[in-house]
């Protein structure tokens, strides 16, 4: 198993986000996590990737057998986790080729292989820019800087693609996208998808789904996951809203 | 949180990594400073007349001055009598050549990562290595001296050329102009001189290097650079000392004079002993720099990367009196610790269409205090005068201080003066956003304050924008990881 998750709690400050989340996912599989809002989807994603503001009070994450909760934030990257965030920051005057040239050379160093050259970096870097259609001029822009709302989520993925992840968590990627937008990143993302590596799909709306087809749809609900089902629940939860199943919890 | 500003706070408290002394016999004249003093200095120099007369005068205005005290600096009293003002490596010989050179100092400059012979043969620049107070070696002498151009030691420049020091020295800084001017004019040491003569392009990088070592010495540097009409060079000054536990001062003076569409670019890298994270040691650096652009169309630009020193008071400015001249300055100030650095730039527009351009980029960190202090004039027969000044300060943990001090002084009201200014912090965004990539947070400092710092570091020519890159970083690197 890639990711197990057990009982997880988490809280921020004085208040429990997470409270006791279990959730499976193998090499191969994508799951999406639906949700209202402030139901933790992102508390969730921040969590795994080891962001700080949260604490874990409870539970277990095993990434490939390895206790999660004890590795660096860096750590968890290096070996395999990427999180695409919800609001991409800007890092004025690092250029990307700076700083995905670093982030490349170690993650490889954390597996013992040797650095990219600047010549094999800047072909890794044409090449999986062409995913998102993003243009050649991207490695001299700063990190996110002046980039739209649509470049940024592009800038993710081209950044997962570049770092090829074992567990991919995306968050919100689909959310301020115009279709076309939404198309390029879905379709990035499909594209990276392989049978050694898994997404965890983070969204509000249906749309993204008819791209990136779930194995699993996952509802999360004030901390806990209430419900399980294939993809056809993401449909039904288009049509009929979340009320059914929050109520089903409630009784 | 609270792991997150462990992390920040181990991260900027990063040691002195160039601490060394290196064990070179040195000697010294006593302790103290009166008109003996200034006499003796001039005569182990061989001094003409008027040099021991202009020191004699310098010392006598200076004793009737006081430490101006306007800067936001908190600096302890400082006894000039307390400090050796003329420490030189013992020369057994006159040196011809490299092989003639003490070893030792050779060494030193081996662990700083500058060989004389590697920086001749990889990066074609010519080195003037200022070790103490004598020129211990200058190189490409002769290849510049094909096309007229004279680059060379103060002393040397005194001894070779002395109508052309006499003719621009304190044409721009006159002894009068502040109390450590005075006192450099009185007491300096060595330094270097560079004249260009009409029309000729500098075809290398000129650099000087200079180094405190004898423990309690102070440094009194003097630097002279004539552009003549048409000319260009470009400029680079770069610093490192060892580390010591008693205080520093160093004062030195530079002075540039850019002809009738002639170009300056000075360049410079200052990493000397900050002191440690208490605040103890240090060197103090109080620096007069000033250029005048005296005819049409000249210009000079100013670049800093100031990273050392405890103290450090500098104000490197231009004087645009030709028509048309252009002044520039560029700076990246990092203070970390108890560092204090007082330090920008004044343009002082008195030509008609004249422009300047300002970039500061403080970054502080620790219990640092950073502050910008700027001065526009423009004066009353200035017209079509430009101005943009840019100043930013980047905060990193919460104990530090970051200040701006922007005068504009406008006397014509033709002129458009420009200002703007930001204040930022490095976020935990950022580096949770550098350590879910995979970037350590002492990488991901150091990437985000060189990205900060990037429009002054781009100035800088190829060979000093990496190292000022490294120094960045490693002035804020900590035990991380």
């Amino acid at each position: 198993m890639l990711l197990e998750v057990k009982k997880l709690h988490a809280t921020v400050g004085d208040k429990e986000i997470l409270k006791g989340i279990d959730l499976q996912v193998n090499a191969g599989e994508v799951h999406a996590i639906m949700g209202p809002n402030g139901s933790g989807k992102s508390t969730l994603a921040s969590v795994l990737a080891g962001n700080e503001r949260f604490e874990v009070t409870q539970g277990e994450v095993l990434f490939e057998d390895r206790n999660l909760l004890e590795m660096s934030i860096e750590d968890r990257a290096r070996a395999g986790i990427f999180l695409g965030f919800q609001y991409p920051v800007e890092i004025p005057g690092v250029s990307m080729a700076n700083f995905l040239k670093l982030a490349v050379n170690e993650q490889r160093k954390y597996h013992g292989q040797d650095p990219l050259t600047a010549g094999e970096f800047l072909k890794l870097m044409k090449e999986k820019a062409a995913i998102v259609e993003l243009r050649d001029q991207l490695a001299n822009r700063a990190v996110n800087e002046g980039f739209s709302g649509g470049e940024k989520k592009r800038n993710e993925i081209f950044q997962m693609a570049m770092l090829d992840p074992k567990l991919a968590i995306l968050d919100e990627t689909d959310s301020g996208l115009d279709i076309d937008a939404l198309r390029i990143v879905a379709t990035g993302v499909t594209r990276l998808s392989r049978p050694d590596n898994a997404m965890v799909v983070i969204t509000h709306y249906q749309r993204l789904l008819d791209y990136i087809v779930p194995d699993y749809v996952h509802v999360l609900y004030d901390g806990r996951i209430i419900h399980t089902a294939g993809k056809e629940l993401a449909l039904e939860l288009e049509e009929r809203g979340y009320d059914w199943l929050i109520k089903d919890f409630q009784e | 949180m609270d792991e997150q500003q462990d992390i920040l706070s181990r991260a900027t408290e990063q040691e002195y990594a160039y601490g060394f002394t290196t064990d070179v016999d040195t000697e010294f004249i006593p302790k103290g400073l009166n008109e003996e003093v200034v006499r003796l200095i001039s005569s182990k120099k061989d001094e003409p007349e008027w040099m021991t007369e202009l020191r004699l005068r310098a010392f006598r205005h200076w004793q009737t001055l006081t430490i101006p005290h306007w800067a936001h600096l908190d600096i302890p009293e400082i006894d000039y009598q307390n400090i050796i003002y003329y420490a030189a490596p013992k020369a057994k010989k006159k040196l011809e050549s490299m092989d003639e050179v003490d070893p030792e100092l050779v060494a030193t400059f081996n662990k700083l990562g500058i060989p004389l012979e590697e920086q001749m043969a990889l990066s074609g620049v010519a080195v003037d290595a200022v070790m103490d107070s004598v020129s211990v070696k200058t190189t490409f002498r002769e290849t510049l001296a094909e096309k007229g151009i004279i680059f060379c030691s103060f002393s040397e420049a005194l001894a070779d050329y002395p109508e052309l020091v006499r003719k621009y020295m304190g044409s721009v800084v006159p002894y009068t102009d502040n109390f450590f001017a005075a006192l450099n004019a009185a007491v300096f040491s060595d330094g270097s001189f560079c004249y260009i003569p009409p029309g000729v392009r500098c075809p290398m990088e000129l650099s000087t290097y200079f180094r405190i070592n004898a423990a309690g010495t102070g440094q009194f540097e003097r630097t002279l650079i004539v552009a003549d009409e048409g000319a260009y060079v470009s400029y680079l000054e770069g610093c490192t000392a060892p580390r010591r536990d008693e205080n520093q001062l160093h004062a030195a003076v530079v002075e540039i004079v850019v002809h009738k569409d002639a170009e300056v670019k000075y360049s410079t890298v200052q990493n000397w002993y900050p002191g440690d994270k208490e605040g103890r040691g240090g060197v103090y650096n109080f620096v007069t720099k000033r250029g005048i652009c005296k005819g049409k169309n000249a210009k000079l630009s100013w670049t800093q990367v100031e990273t050392g020193s405890a103290v450090t008071w500098k104000y490197p400015s231009c004087i645009l009196l030709g028509d048309n001249s252009a002044g520039e300055f560029y700076s990246v100030a990092l203070t970390n610790n108890r560092q204090q650095a007082d330090t920008g730039t004044k343009m002082i527009h008195l030509g008609k269409n004249t422009r300047s351009r300002i970039v500061s980029k403080g970054i502080s960190a620790g219990r640092s205090q950073n502050s910008y202090r700027g001065l526009v004039k423009v004066g009353r027969k200035a017209e079509g005068v430009r101005n943009f000044s840019q100043c930013d300060s980047l905060l990193i943990g919460d104990k530090c201080g970051a200040h701006t001090f922007p005068h504009v002084d406008v006397n014509h009201p033709g002129a458009t003066v420009e200002h703007e200014a930001t204040t930022s912090k490095i976020n935990e965004e950022q580096l949770f956003y550098c350590n879910q990539r995979g970037i350590c947070t002492e990488d991901a400092v150091g990437l985000i304050v060189n990205g900060y710092a990037r429009e002054v570091l781009n100035k800088l020519p190829m060979e000093f924008a990496v190292e000022a890159q490294k120094l960045l970083a490693i002035s804020l690197e900590g035990s991380v990881g």
